[in-house]
């Protein structure tokens, strides 16, 4: 489970851009590249260190208007943290 | 055929043939000595813009040894001001943290290191050079650069035994990759193959150990993953070899040539375009040579027939040409291949000179036996020679 306050960074290995070939967010790393369906992108798009999980959801739920997006980002994160897409980073 | 073609999606960028090491297995063609005329940089810099804009993302500088280019750092940063994903594919000769730091300013994504074995005796002796401890060196300088690192070895009778020593040796520096790359038969590795070539056995013994690693990793919370590229003489599986020929890798040899793959220039039959005077465009959807093994219908009955032609590709071609002598057959290493026999040959012939070596003495490493043994070490001398026209081999026959 990823502490609401903490804020997550793509892991350095890891590289998210934006490719026009695949017309899609992807996840380039050694040898290899995930393509990440829209709602996968635009929370990778936004852990940028620097914001909390808390401020992620909410940026959503604003961006998509849309409420009640916390369990969502919050199961994304786990997984991305458990296939190390992301470093959970430390709360404040 | 080009609406269903899609853009390569891996470039290697085979920079040098050019290189301090003489690996017994090295990947580059036998006759690399002959093909030395190097593209210029403002040529590579054209090549990466034109494959990247039809959609290429991993980028990989290779060689020989890439870091031999003084214009390495330009082209790493024109890769990177592209958007590519970028890998410097290294033996570690020449890496110093300065350059190490200049890379990582240019753009340089991660770092793959090739190690010869865990042992300074084994490592130094199957590159013929003294590089153990520099490799050790550099993985260090890698790891201080911050750099992603891939740790790849090359798999083979002398170091399979090493296997759980070459863990170890991965963990310690720090590697997040360990590829451990069994020996695929081409090129220099092909014409040692008689020494080079381990038992079924002593293949699955290593792959167990190796299983025991990834699932003491794994529990212990350890980031760095193993990948063990299959023996496939020994699985009898046929590789999905490069996802499909003219299918997402394309390979730029120094001198230009276009190449599905590391080893195809020694096909014969196929003109590889130059990208000298050819674009990748056009190199890559519309040459006969790219387009020679694309999709299935080259395919003979064997394949065309099969159910794991969508999975496998048929197999790798180059092998069907070294082991079957036609480069359209099915991959020899498949249990329905008509020539699977010469497959089953080569294994014999290693079991039988693993049981002769038993009888023989206690097992001990001696590099001047091996070398007695008939290896061919990698390098310009040998690479005339091997490659030596008809004419020419017996002008100098005494």
């Amino acid at each position: 489970m990823i502490d609401p306050q903490a804020r997550p960074a793509v892991a350095p290995m890891y590289r998210l851009q934006f490719e026009p070939a695949q017309d899609g967010w992807v996840l380039l790393y050694p040898e290899g590249m995930v393509k990440l369906n829209t709602p996968a992108a635009e929370i990778l798009r936004r852990c940028d260190g620097r914001r909390s999980v808390t401020e992620i959801v909410g940026d959503l739920e604003r961006a998509f208007e849309r409420d009640g997006l916390s369990a969502d980002v919050l199961a994304f994160l786990a997984q991305a943290r458990a296939r190390g897409w992301v470093h959970p980073g430390a709360a404040p | 055929m080009t609406a269903a073609v899609k853009p390569p999606f891996w470039l290697l960028a085979e920079l040098t043939y050019r290189g301090p090491l003489h690996c017994v297995f090295c990947s580059n063609p036998v006759d690399y000595a002959r093909h030395d005329a190097e593209l210029d940089t403002a040529t590579w810099k054209r090549i990466l813009a034109e494959a990247r804009a039809l959609g290429a993302v991993q980028l990989g500088f290779s060689g020989g040894e890439p870091l031999l280019r003084d214009d390495l750092e330009e082209l790493v940063a024109h890769a990177r001001s592209l958007g590519f994903y970028t890998n410097l594919i290294t033996s570690g000769v020449g890496l110093t943290a300065a350059r190490a730091r200049a890379l990582k300013d240019a753009g340089l994504d991660h770092v793959q290191l090739s190690f010869q074995d865990s042992t300074r005796e084994l490592n130094d002796f199957i590159s013929s050079t003294r590089t153990f401890d520099l490799k050790s060196r550099v993985a260090a300088i890698i790891k201080d650069a911050g750099y992603p690192m891939v740790l790849n070895c090359v798999m083979h009778r002398f170091n399979l035994p090493h296997v759980g020593r070459i863990v170890d040796m991965a963990e310690r520096m720090g590697a997040d990759f360990l590829e451990l790359a069994n020996t695929q038969y081409y090129g220099w590795a092909w014409q040692n193959r008689a020494a080079l070539m381990p038992t079924v056995d002593e293949l699955r013994d290593a792959e167990a150990i190796v299983a025991a690693h990834r699932e003491r990793l794994a529990s212990a919370g350890q980031a760095m993953k193993i990948l063990w590229v299959s023996p496939d003489y020994a699985d009898a599986r046929p590789k999905p070899c490069m996802a499909g020929w003219g299918a997402v890798f394309l390979v730029v040899a120094p001198d230009g040539l276009a190449l599905p793959c590391h080893s195809a220039r020694m096909l014969p039959g196929l003109a590889f375009p130059s990208l000298r005077d050819t674009s990748v465009r056009r190199a890559w959807f519309d040459s006969d040579a790219f387009n020679a093994y694309r999709g299935e219908a080259w395919m003979d009955d064997t394949c065309g027939s099969c159910d794991q032609r969508h999975a496998d590709h048929g197999g790798c071609r180059c092998q069907a040409f070294l082991l079957a002598g036609d480069a359209a057959a099915a991959d020899p290493v498949c249990r329905k291949s008509a020539h699977r026999g010469r497959v089953d040959a080569l294994l014999d012939a290693a079991a039988s000179a693993a049981l002769e070596r038993t009888r023989e003495a206690p097992l001990r490493f001696v590099p001047g036996a091996a070398a007695g043994g008939g290896l061919v070490f990698r390098g310009d001398a040998a690479s005339l020679a091997l490659s030596a026209p008809i004419d020419e081999l017996q002008a100098t026959t005494p």
